[in-house]
Parts: C-alpha cells; structure tokens; sequence
C-alpha cells in the first residue's frame, strides 16, 4: 500500500494519479494556451507563412461545450499494423534505412497522461522522399515503405511506433533550405481545443539549428522539447535503437463549484 | 521560495506542412494503407436530422485559394448534444454519430466539401442559446499553428442575432466572415463558405 497517496491528493489532486478521492470533474475548460512558446503565424523566415497569416488579432473565447469536448475514438478504428511502419506497406520485404522505435507520452500540462487519445504520424523515408503525389525529390520512392500510421494511447497516455528513420531533404524556401529528419504528429487530447500539429526531431541533428521551420518557435526551450533524444534503455539489441518522444497537451481546469444565481 | 507548481508547457505547434495527406488522408496522397480511413463523411444513412454539404475555400492574402489545406470538424447533432462524455445536455445521444470529419482541399480548385447535418442549438453552462454552429480547425503549409474558427448557418437569423460568441465579434461587420450561406443545388442543401486568412474580409478566428 502507498501510504502517501492521500495526502499527496490533499495537496493537489490535478497531480495525484492514483486518485483515492474522486476528483472534481475536469470540465472547466483549457489551460489558457501559452502562445509565447508557439510559433507565431506570421514568420516571415518561413516564407510560406506570410501569405496564409491571419493579420487580425485572434478573438479569446472561455471554452463551452463546444471546445471542452471532441472525437472520440475506439480500437475498432485501428488495424493491428496501424502502428507499424516496417510492416504496414510492405510489399516484398522490409523498407530500406535505420529500424526505429519511437515511444513515450501524451501528457497534459498537470502532467498526467491523456488516455485513449488517437496519435497519426507520417514521414519521409530513409531517402527523404516523401509518398506523395506533389513530391518530385529525386530520392526514390521506397517499394516497401508507406510513411504513415497511427495509434491509440492506453490509460496512462503511452504510445510506441515502429519505423525507419527519416531522411534529411531539401526544399524551396531558401535556395540551399533543408529539412531535419522529422516525424510530423497529430494528436487529439480529450477536447478540440487540444488539437495540435507538430514535429519530433532526432537528437544530434545539425540541421536542427538552421531550420527555418523549426526556427519559428521563439523560445529555447520549446525547441527543445520537440527534439527525441535516444533511450538506449528502450532499444531492442540487434534489430532497432529507439527514441522517446513525449508530448504535452494543454491541461484541463477542474469545475470546484458550480455558481448558480442566488434562489436558481 | 514558494512552492513550485511544477505544470508542463504544452508542446509546440509546427506547420503540417504540404503533405499532410500523408498522414491523415493517405488516398489523397495517392495510396491505400489503412482498413478504415477517416473521411469528410459524418452521416450514416439512420443519423437524426437535415443532410446538408458544406463546402468552401481557404484563401490566401492575394485571394487564392489554398490546395493544400486540410479542414476538420467538430459539431453536435441534432439535437444540439456532442458525442463526448462531457456533454451531458438532455438531447438524445446517437452512438453512431461521432461529430467529426477531416477534409482535404481538392489539388485543383482549392473547394473542400462536408457531408454532414445541421446541428441542434446548444443550451451554455449560464443558461444561454447558442445558435446552431459548426466549429472548424485549419491546417496547412505555412500555417504554423492550427486555426479556429466557426461556421454559423444563414438561415437561423434570430439564433445568430442572439448568439453569445458572435456577439463578442467586434466590430459587428466582422460577424459574417462566420456565417455560411444557404442554398439549393439538385435538391441538396448546400451551405457556402469561404475563409480569409487575410484582407479586409479576414475571416474572425478564436483563440480559443
């Protein structure tokens, strides 16, 4: 028996996950999202932004119903290679590049993990090309690779994938303007107004620091934290090294009280 | 020192870029990898309500539209309820009815279309109507961090009038950048809409 769980949720229940006392419902809207951390929509060393930035600014709206809730999803949507990149599209053997595990969590700003939340990916391949139509980089398709997947986090937010790791490769922004190998990722959180975009870098990366891209975020930090380092520990010996890519949805406000009018 | 309070920051957006389809509309890009894939269809033939088509554009600064974008959707049914255990509002739930579709623009003409019905009003935590509306998430190249924004429908006049979140919009002119148009086309009901990232009819988006 842990002893201390009691008196860790007196202290604060947001981060007592084995939750002895019901907690209050988590119904009182978002966070207030931190834009300080995001990139700004309009950054013009990405050149792409400056015609697709709203100039206005954006209206604050107190989350209803509406931003509070969003889709839910089930395993009966997923197949059983969804989250296997060396497998799902292979034709006549394994996908050519480093094999990969990527792992960790969907965790919210209280720090707890966000359960049954669905997770997509998709990337280039070992080559840097991507499997699409409207790309034209003369690295070759691979045969075996499709570049997507998805999965469903378990109750404690955790996820894993495997893959092959993404190349580097060039694209139209400056003359010489090249990609970081990158694993773009979409998540869901419990409400739509967690919904969030963004890219897992490899660490070690040189061209982590010139992109123009990854450049856009304006603090340090949250550069940081999009950049997977090796975990050696979740490796499998003789078949694939792995990285740990956790990721943070905004938190959800607990409602204490409901105040009605007086005599409602 | 006081205690620390020892939150997480929230991880940082980044563009999803030109092959978004990929990921999240693998047909688009050109191949089929997954059983079930996730479509711009909401209805199924028993779901409660009036089958309508939205259908729009993303523009750019210099009014064209975008090919690139990807639109997703979140709404209640028709009886204003939202298929997530938060909502527990008296209308009738439907299981089947998930509330959410993903859309690609078309490569050609930018035009981004819903299969979906017109969702019931909604009753806010203070006791207000909230007119029947659509709520909508952008992403694409060059847009660096998810856009949020609404769709209101032409035809619920009094319901808009009185809405609690267009009425935040200021100045009011501004209120119609949410707000789709109603028409008739073979017998469907086709709702118009365009987004402005940017002039002077930018579309209102919600920081939300």
């Amino acid at each position: 028996m842990n002893a201390q769980a009691p008196i860790a949720a007196l202290q604060d229940p947001r981060l007592n996950r084995a939750e002895p006392f019901a907690p209050p419902l988590r119904d009182g809207g978002f966070f207030q999202r931190d834009r300080s951390i995001h990139p700004p929509a309009h950054a013009p060393g990405y050149k792409s932004s400056v015609l697709r930035s709203p100039r206005q600014a954006l209206l604050s709206l107190e989350n209803s119903i509406s931003e509070i809730t969003g889709p839910v999803f089930g395993h009966n949507g997923l197949g059983p290679l969804d989250n296997d990149l060396i497998r799902n599209y292979a034709k006549e053997g394994d996908p050519v590049g480093e094999r990969i595990i990527v792992h960790g969590r969907v965790l919210d700003e209280t720090g707890r993990g966000v359960p049954n939340t669905l997770v997509e990916f998709w990337q280039a391949n070992a080559g840097g090309r991507y499997r699409h139509k409207k790309d034209t980089y003369l690295a070759p398709i691979d045969p075996n690779f499709g570049g997507c997947g998805r999965a469903l986090t378990d109750d404690t937010g955790y996820y894993y994938f495997r893959t092959v790791k993404p190349g580097p490769y060039p694209w139209r922004n400056y003359v010489n303007s090249w990609r970081p190998a990158h694993i773009h990722f979409s998540v869901f959180g419990s409400g739509f107004a967690q919904r969030l975009i963004t890219q897992m870098y490899f660490e070690g990366d040189p061209l982590i620091p010139v992109c123009p891209i990854l450049t856009t975020i304006p603090d340090k930090d949250a550069l940081d934290r999009l950049v997977a380092p090796l975990d050696l520990n979740a490796s499998t010996p003789f078949d694939s090294l792995a990285y740990r890519f956790d990721i943070v949805l905004r938190g959800a406000r607990s409602t204490y009280f409901e105040n009605r009018t007086a005599g409602n | 020192m006081p205690q620390p309070l020892n939150y997480l920051k929230e991880t940082a957006s980044q563009t999803a870029g030109p092959y978004v389809h990929i990921g999240l509309i693998p047909a688009m890009a050109g191949f089929d990898i997954f059983e079930k894939n996730f479509s711009n269809v909401l209805v199924t033939p028993s779901t409660q309500g009036e089958r309508v088509t939205l259908e729009g554009r993303v523009l750019d600064g210099t009014g064209s539209p975008l090919r690139d974008v990807l639109l997703e959707i979140w709404q209640a049914n028709a009886a204003g309820r939202y298929n997530h255990p938060a909502d527990r509002s008296a209308g009738a739930l439907e299981e089947d009815f998930r509330g959410w579709g993903r859309a690609g623009s078309d490569f050609d003409s930018g035009l981004v279309t819903f299969e979906t019905i017109k969702p019931g009003a909604i009753t806010d935590k203070m006791g207000r109507k909230c007119a029947p509306h659509v709520n909508v998430w952008i992403v694409a190249r060059g847009i660096n961090i998810g856009l949020n924004t609404r769709l209101y429908f032409s035809d619920e006049e009094a319901a808009n009038a009185a809405d609690p979140v267009l009425n935040l919009v200021e100045p009011p002119v501004r209120r119609s950048t949410l707000i789709a148009k109603r028409s008739e086309r073979g017998g469907k009901v086709v709702y118009s809409f365009t987004i402005n990232l940017q002039g002077p009819e930018e579309t209102v988006f919600f920081d939300v």
